[in-house]
């Protein structure tokens, strides 16, 4: 029993951290995979990716008062405007030379801009007070440690969207199109499926899934000025560490940033400016060369 | 013959405006020749950029980052060690450089977006640094009252605006002109051939990620010497001044001067700065809207933005929507508007 309790005291301090490092991690996966999607389909780097999730941060700030039925009207709204907002990029990407990185980048950037400043002024400058359910507010008792229902829902809630997303991708026609897309846009443009309508679905799809982490993360990471870039950072850090496309290595790198930020901190707050780029730095170090080829692929 | 015209024409352009930029201070108030005098430092960060995106293929949206690390090389020593302005430019050149040097590995063997997407990365996490690292940085509050420089051992301390502008641009002109005149020799033009044919140039023998690593640690030293201007220009350093957006700006400013071209960087990131500035002031609040619509504006009517695109529009199959686009044509899409 002693021996138990010794144990579990060198553990303990960490516990809550670690748990809390998992829901970042998810959260920021369910944003990441957006990205994702972008890159790995339609082949453009989307810096307005931020952008929708503070749409959806926003609108949860604004619809949700508590109760259940606020709950799912803000994560319909929400989803709703960061797909549209997405539909929208899409659309104005469309006279882009594609492959024109450069100008799609530049375009994105400038609706990135807009877009926040637009947020700004409709929503006020001060980063607005986000409610949990009422329902889970309290806490419960995890391992003799009281812990925030919320994020234990969350948790299990962004385990489900995650999950879905790999059997929509896996076993659904439009998932196939999608991973087609990827592997070989010439022949799937054969297949008689437009690329322009391709792109503008997955870009819509990457901006319901923005904009349902918004929502749904907005008492984690919460709606405000710099919402935008420190998920489009995060995001973009989760991406290149996930090896540019494979979802599973996306969902790795996620929670390996989640604890990087959360029991990374609790263990090293001296280093803690530092951990996100030596952990960049060490990844892409160990895996420099299967990166390397795959980045020549790319 | 007409290239003679063009060349003689563009050289007298370059001395007007030199000419131009020389008397300036003593046309406008103190208040422009500050501006002007970080706008300066800011063109410089733009050539270092243009180097990187237009000259050797590698489009950049992390140069601040070395810009950053030469800014707060030069405040540190400018306010424990040296007050000489040669000793702070070479010291912001080493930080810039030794940056660059350390995320070499990162980028070398990326292309296209990918450069872009690992480059904003770096400095983004360049930027979270500077806010956090409290003891050496200042944190997001930045380091004031940095002392003033003098430019060389013996010489008067810069006193005010206008000198601190004049310094500015003698350096700005020094780097600039080496820049061109290290791109006229033989590596320039294997800068360039690696960037039109990556794969004729290393069957041919040469190694081209050496050249690209050489070429990321020369940028990153320019833009760390830039830095060391800013901190003379300003005074006064923060991790705004480093932002996500000032990235942004500079590589619309590069392709607008046309992306591979010096002299079009230096006049396309100061125009895109001035823009900005000229903004702030006059649309407190609503400046990033107008910005943001800009940027969208600009890229729809830049010559390589939607004209190709046009071009291939009938195409059946439509190349476009290509994830694996080979990153020639990446710069095939970036043609040089001043050779």
């Amino acid at each position: 029993m002693m021996v138990v309790a010794a144990g579990s005291n060198r553990i303990d301090p960490y516990l809550i951290p670690a748990l809390d490092g998992i829901a970042y991690g998810l959260l920021v996966f369910v944003a990441a995979s957006g990205l994702v999607f972008c890159f790995g389909v339609a082949n453009i780097l989307n810096l307005a990716h931020g952008m929708l999730y503070a749409i959806g941060g926003y609108t949860a700030a604004a619809l949700f008062d508590g109760g259940w039925a606020s709950l799912a009207l803000a994560l319909t709204v929400g989803v709703l405007a960061a797909a549209a907002a997405g539909v929208l990029l899409a659309g104005l990407l469309a006279p882009v030379a594609a492959g024109n990185h450069l100008s799609q980048a530049l375009l994105t950037f400038g609706v990135a801009l807009a877009g926040g400043s637009l947020l700004v002024a409709g929503f006020g400058p001060d980063d607005p007070q986000v409610l949990v359910p009422a329902a889970l507010e309290g806490s419960v008792v995890v391992a003799g440690h009281r812990y925030a229902a919320y994020r234990l829902v969350f948790i299990v809630v962004a385990a489900v969207i995650a999950a879905a997303l790999y059997l929509v991708m896996r076993r659904t026609r439009a998932g196939m199109l999608v991973r087609a897309a990827v592997d070989d846009p010439e022949m799937v443009a054969c297949l008689g499926v437009s690329p322009a309508r391709i792109r503008a679905g997955v870009l819509a799809a990457a901006g319901a899934l923005a904009g349902a982490a918004g929502v749904l993360g907005a008492p984690i990471i919460g709606p405000g000025t710099d919402t935008a870039d420190t998920v489009l950072l995060l995001s973009l850090v989760v991406v290149v560490l996930g090896g540019l496309g494979s979802m599973g290595g996306t969902l790795l790198a996620a929670l390996a940033i989640g604890e990087i930020q959360t029991l990374g901190v609790a263990l090293l707050p001296s280093a803690a400016p530092f951990l996100l780029f030596a952990a960049m730095a060490a990844v892409l170090a160990v895996r420099a060369r299967g990166l390397a080829s795959r980045w020549r692929a790319a | 013959m007409r290239d003679e015209v063009i060349r003689r024409a563009r050289g007298a352009v370059a001395a007007l405006a030199l000419a131009g930029l020389v008397v300036a201070p003593w046309v406008v108030d103190d208040y422009t020749t500050a501006i002007l005098a970080r706008t300066l430092a800011l063109a410089l960060v733009g050539v270092s950029v243009a180097l990187l995106t237009g000259v050797a293929g590698m489009p950049t949206l992390g140069q601040t980052a070395p810009y950053a690390a030469g800014a707060y090389a030069c405040a540190v020593v400018g306010s424990q060690i040296s007050d000489v302005g040669v000793v702070q430019l070479a010291v912001a050149a080493v930080a810039g450089a030794v940056l660059a040097a350390l995320t070499v590995p990162l980028v070398v063997h990326a292309r296209g977006v990918i450069v872009l997407m690992i480059t904003l990365a770096i400095g983004e996490l360049a930027v979270t640094v500077l806010g956090r690292w409290r003891s050496v940085t200042g944190g997001t509050d930045g380091l004031a009252g940095i002392a003033a420089v003098r430019p060389f051992w013996g010489l008067p301390v810069l006193a005010n605006d206008q000198d601190r502008y004049l310094y500015a641009l003698v350096v700005v002109t020094v780097l600039v002109g080496a820049v061109l005149l290290l791109l006229r020799t033989r590596a320039g033009l294997l800068l360039r051939a690696g960037r039109d044919d990556e794969t004729r140039l290393r069957a041919s023998g040469h190694r081209v990620p050496l050249y690209l690593s050489g070429a990321h640690i020369a940028a990153g030293a320019i833009a760390g010497a830039a830095g060391s201007l800013l901190v003379v220009a300003q005074q006064y350093i923060s991790p705004a001044d480093f932002g996500f957006d000032t990235s942004a700006l500079l590589l619309l400013g590069v392709v607008i001067g046309g992306t591979a071209s010096i002299g079009g960087a230096l006049v396309g990131a100061a125009l895109v700065i001035a823009v900005r500035d000229w903004l702030f002031g006059v649309l407190p609040g609503h400046a990033p809207l107008v910005l943001g619509v800009l940027f969208v504006a600009t890229v729809y009517l830049l010559p390589t933005g939607v004209h190709r695109a046009r071009g291939r529009w009938g195409l059946p199959s439509e190349p476009a929507d290509q994830p694996d686009a080979s990153p020639e044509r990446d710069q095939a899409t970036v043609p040089e508007l001043h050779r």
